[in-house]
């Protein structure tokens, strides 16, 4: 009896999957993969590792192909790492909030002063891996995932003060729509998303250089950054 | 760096690696568990900076040995720390 009202009750939820299932599969039933053979040196890997450095701007050619060729997977992977977050959060909202369990020993003295010197200097550090992404090894993701230990570092040291959760929360989507914000800048320009419209920008090697590479390496950095101090905000379990 | 010496350390490297991670899945205490976990992600980060890949030995560093470590202690302190025994009797 109950079984059967549970079938009863998830049916939309079934049928609304199998419509996005079939809409997906009717999207791609055409594409022929893997049909066409390439040669060796019109391959694509030697087109990027030729003509990256002219055509981006860019002096790191990971982040000329993370960013301006493969830019739209890109933006994929901050969606699927946006979903994982707001999964976690979902999911701990959902338990019991025993404030007791979580209130540990306050930390040690050397752990408390060393962390105050540090923190500032681990965020500075990640701040200058993602403004850098374009020049030197590094980029948005682990720029951002340093910011994310600064701030865990902050939860370890300061068991009792409150967090920004909500601003947290605000720069996440601020960034992820400056993201989809330049992104839509390509498609208007010349009707490429997420094309580099301005990729002769600057000398190449400095600072300001590469055009839209260094903005959306920025927005995401704050967005990966603020995502995992929420997910590291929400495991430890006092989320409002 | 000369190709033996190179041979040496990423042999080594790779030992540590392996014996941190069979006493990790050896130690009943969870706690020891995830940390040792957290040295094989440190040890691996070398590894790629040795193979020549800096943006993934940052994403490495950062995330395997900080950030999963710490999201590992905190689903532990929700559950309990301690695995139980063969017979079923728990530490706690």
């Amino acid at each position: 009896m109950m079984e059967r009202s549970l079938l009863q009750r998830s049916l939309p939820a079934l049928a609304i999957s199998l419509l996005i299932a079939g809409t997906i599969f009717l999207a791609f039933v055409e594409v022929g993969f893997g049909e066409a053979k390439v040669d060796e040196k019109d391959s694509v890997s030697n087109r990027y590792i030729a003509n990256g450095t002219e055509e981006t701007g860019s002096s790191n050619l990971v982040t000329s192909v993370v960013v301006n060729y493969r830019g739209f997977d890109t933006l994929g992977e901050v969606t699927v790492l946006f979903l994982a977050a707001t999964g976690v959060g979902a999911l701990i909202s959902m338990l019991p909030d025993d404030k007791k369990k979580r209130k540990g020993p306050a930390p040690s003295l050397i752990m408390a002063y060393g962390g105050a010197v540090t923190i500032p200097l681990i965020a500075l550090f990640g701040v200058y891996v993602f403004l850098h992404g374009h020049l030197s090894p590094g980029g948005g993701f682990q720029g951002g995932v340093i910011i994310a230990t600064a701030f865990l570092l902050f939860l370890i040291i300061r068991p009792d003060r409150s967090t920004p959760h909500g601003a947290l929360s605000l720069f996440e989507s601020l960034a992820g729509l400056s993201f989809v914000g330049l992104g839509l800048i390509g498609l208007a320009v010349s009707g490429i998303f997420l094309d580099n419209v301005i990729a002769g920008f600057g000398n190449l090697g400095d600072l300001v250089s590469g055009g839209l590479l260094p903005l959306i390496y920025i927005a995401i950095g704050v967005k990966v950054g603020s995502e995992l101090s929420g997910v590291v905000h929400s495991m430890r379990g006092d989320a409002p | 760096m000369n190709s033996a010496m190179f041979l040496a350390i990423a042999l080594l490297m790779f030992i540590i690696m392996i014996a941190l991670a069979v006493a990790s899945v050896r130690s009943k205490d969870l706690i020891i568990a995830a940390i040792l976990l957290a040295g094989v992600s440190l040890i691996a980060s070398f590894a790629f900076v040795l193979m020549r890949a800096p943006d993934v030995a940052m994403a490495e560093a950062s995330i395997g040995s900080a950030l999963t470590a710490i999201i590992m202690v905190y689903a532990i302190k929700r559950t309990k720390r301690f695995e139980d025994d063969d017979n079923g009797g728990g530490h706690q």
